[in-house]
């Protein structure tokens, strides 16, 4: 048999499952274990958190993730690679060089860092040099919200990755690498892939946006079929067997729950899909109408035939800025008449907010229970037992959402009746910071990457 | 005769931005052409006219059996500025199942559609 390299998923999010990174180390040999903690907003949140310490800014989760994995990656050479760094890598690997001292004289373990991505000191430079930064779907330029930005960092692909693992890194932590690199990466190093040979690296790709979400492509969150789904509390996170050709098959640990087959598979590679003929990434330009998928075996689906094309030459840049503040509230509804009672609830609010003058960019109402999440698609229904009453409102004026936050327990006492569920207490009132994607000149950011033993 | 596209079809659906997105899969290959030629973007924006903002485009993957439809202005401005329930996109994909398709009897007694052989 041909030789395979083994990247597995433990982690889909920033909150994931703690058990998986373990489970996926001790359930069966893997190569890699692979983890992905960043969504588009969480480098703000990391961002925030560093500016109030600067010894913060990473995803906390990591360390304890890389404490339940450390014995398999000191005893079996299990590589780590996770873009658990956020808005601050370098304080993300001296977290986990204390973990590593707090044991005996344990033997030293290579830790890489992956930096260049934050471009938030370099900002203003970058704007006067012309690199406008305009917002990707609104064409508006970054100028207009310049004063409110908290963090920017350009999406790395898979070439720091796989520099960090040829100087031998165990451990490799980065920043705003772009997920799918996080898997490409490893068996672009492995396989030794040419560069330019665009449709392995895609293949590569296509195998990171498989499990980048974790277990979405191994029976969680799947709709097919969902109640045939084995056992999902024992859930198997998926893993990536990738050959040298570019081929790889999908597949989890035995004796573990889930399920993987093509329906669910194929749902988690249309999930946060645009233009199927390009998915583009630093690295290449994945053609996901090329993807071939057979189920090869009992939790095995292979993928194959995959093509790709040369990148383009810039780089997504995630931005976030302060837009403003919100509040959600909700009270509870009983029958009969819940609905009504929700409605009225509603437009005594709005009336005693307009009253108060205050100002919103945007009050919400929902019904949950009736037309929340579908809207008026969901159609009419017989007087249901209970409807939640659910009001957002968002505004750049920090006082009128405060006041909003007050004016929904008093409907409690002097508003429509058989109202409930106030347990949770006042709404809580949050800043709004929003994602601002835009592209930039792949030659103005420049990667480094820094392997030491610790 | 109606058929509904939740016995025709699955789907899951996510965001960029203020778009959601929902890649609609055939529940058997046989049933993918029915679906590329009936689910076309009209049909889809008629569909959610009221609930989304924008326009609707549409992406064919024959390869695996699967539609991807970009529904545009349908996340109340996306991320964190939404207020929303559903403020990523996640359940648009069983709000587009909800869709019916008229097919033809015969049609769909060929296709073996469910409710198609009476």
């Amino acid at each position: 048999m041909s030789r395979v390299v083994r990247v597995a998923s433990g982690q889909g999010f920033w909150g994931d499952w703690l058990e998986a990174p373990r489970r996926q180390v001790e359930g069966g040999p893997i190569d890699y274990l692979m983890l992905d903690y960043l969504a588009e907003v969480t480098m703000s949140i990391l961002q925030k958190q560093k500016d109030r310490d600067p010894s913060l800014g990473y995803a906390r989760d990591f360390v304890g993730a890389m404490e339940s994995v450390l014995p398999a990656v000191r005893e079996r050479g299990v590589r780590v690679i996770a873009n658990a760094g956020g808005v601050n890598p370098t304080a993300c690997a001296a977290a986990i060089r204390r973990i590593l001292h707090g044991g005996a004289a344990a033997p030293a373990l290579r830790i890489g860092v992956v930096t260049g991505d934050d471009l938030l000191p370099r900002l203003d430079e970058l704007l006067a040099a012309g690199h406008a930064l305009s917002h990707m779907e609104t064409g508006e330029p970054l100028a207009s919200v310049r004063d409110r930005v908290l963090s920017a960092n350009a999406y790395l692909g898979a070439g720091p990755i796989v520099q960090a693992l040829a100087q031998g890194a165990a451990v490799v932590i980065t920043g705003r690498s772009t997920d799918t690199a996080l898997t490409m990466a490893p068996l672009l190093f492995e396989f030794g892939w040419r560069r330019d040979d665009w449709d392995r690296l895609a293949s590569g790709i296509v195998a990171g946006h498989i499990i980048e979400c974790g277990a979405q492509s191994s029976g969680g969150n799947c709709l097919y079929d969902w109640r045939g789904v084995p056992d999902l509390a024992s859930i198997g996170y998926p893993i990536v067997e990738g050959h040298a050709d570019g081929s790889f098959v999908v597949y989890k640990h035995p004796n573990t729950g889930g399920r993987i087959d093509v329906h669910g598979v194929t749902e988690q590679l249309v999930y946060e899909m645009g233009d199927p003929h390009e998915y583009i990434t630093p690295d290449v330009i994945a053609d996901f109408t090329s993807i071939h998928l057979e189920q090869e075996g009992k939790d095995r689906v292979r993928v194959y035939g995959v093509t790709g094309r040369a990148p383009t030459d810039r780089l997504k840049v995630s931005i976030a800025y302060r837009a403003g503040f919100k509040a959600i509230g909700t009270l509870v509804y009983a029958w009969p008449d819940a609905l009504d009672k929700a409605r009225c609830a509603d437009l005594v609010l709005r009336a005693r907010l307009a009253n108060l003058g205050l100002r919103f960019d945007e009050i919400r109402t929902e019904f949950v229970g009736v037309s929340a999440t579908h809207g008026p698609l969901a159609g009419e229904r017989a007087d249901p037992p209970e409807v939640q009453l659910r009001v957002g409102v968002r505004g750049s004026d920090r006082a009128a959402v405060e006041r909003f936050s007050r004016e929904l327990a008093p409907l409690v006492l002097n508003g429509p009746p058989s109202v409930t569920g106030f347990a949770g207490g006042r709404p809580k009132v949050e800043e709004v910071v929003a994602y601002w994607p835009a592209l930039i000149d792949k030659r103005v950011v420049t990667p480094a990457v820094h392997v030491e033993d610790a | 005769m109606k058929v509904r596209l939740v016995d025709l079809a699955h789907a899951r659906s996510g965001d960029k931005g203020d778009t959601a997105n929902v890649g609609v899969i055939a529940l058997r290959p046989e049933w993918y052409p029915l679906l590329e030629r009936e689910l076309t973007t009209d049909r889809v924006a008629r569909h959610f006219a009221g609930v989304i903002t924008g326009g609707v485009e549409r992406f064919e993957l024959p390869n695996l059996t699967a539609l991807n439809f970009l529904l545009h202005g349908a996340l109340g401005g996306g991320g964190t500025l939404s207020l929303k329930t559903d403020a990523q996109g996640k359940v648009f994909s069983t709000a587009l199942l909800r869709l019916e398709l008229d097919v033809a009897r015969d049609e769909a007694r060929q296709l073996g559609l469910p409710g198609g052989t009476s």
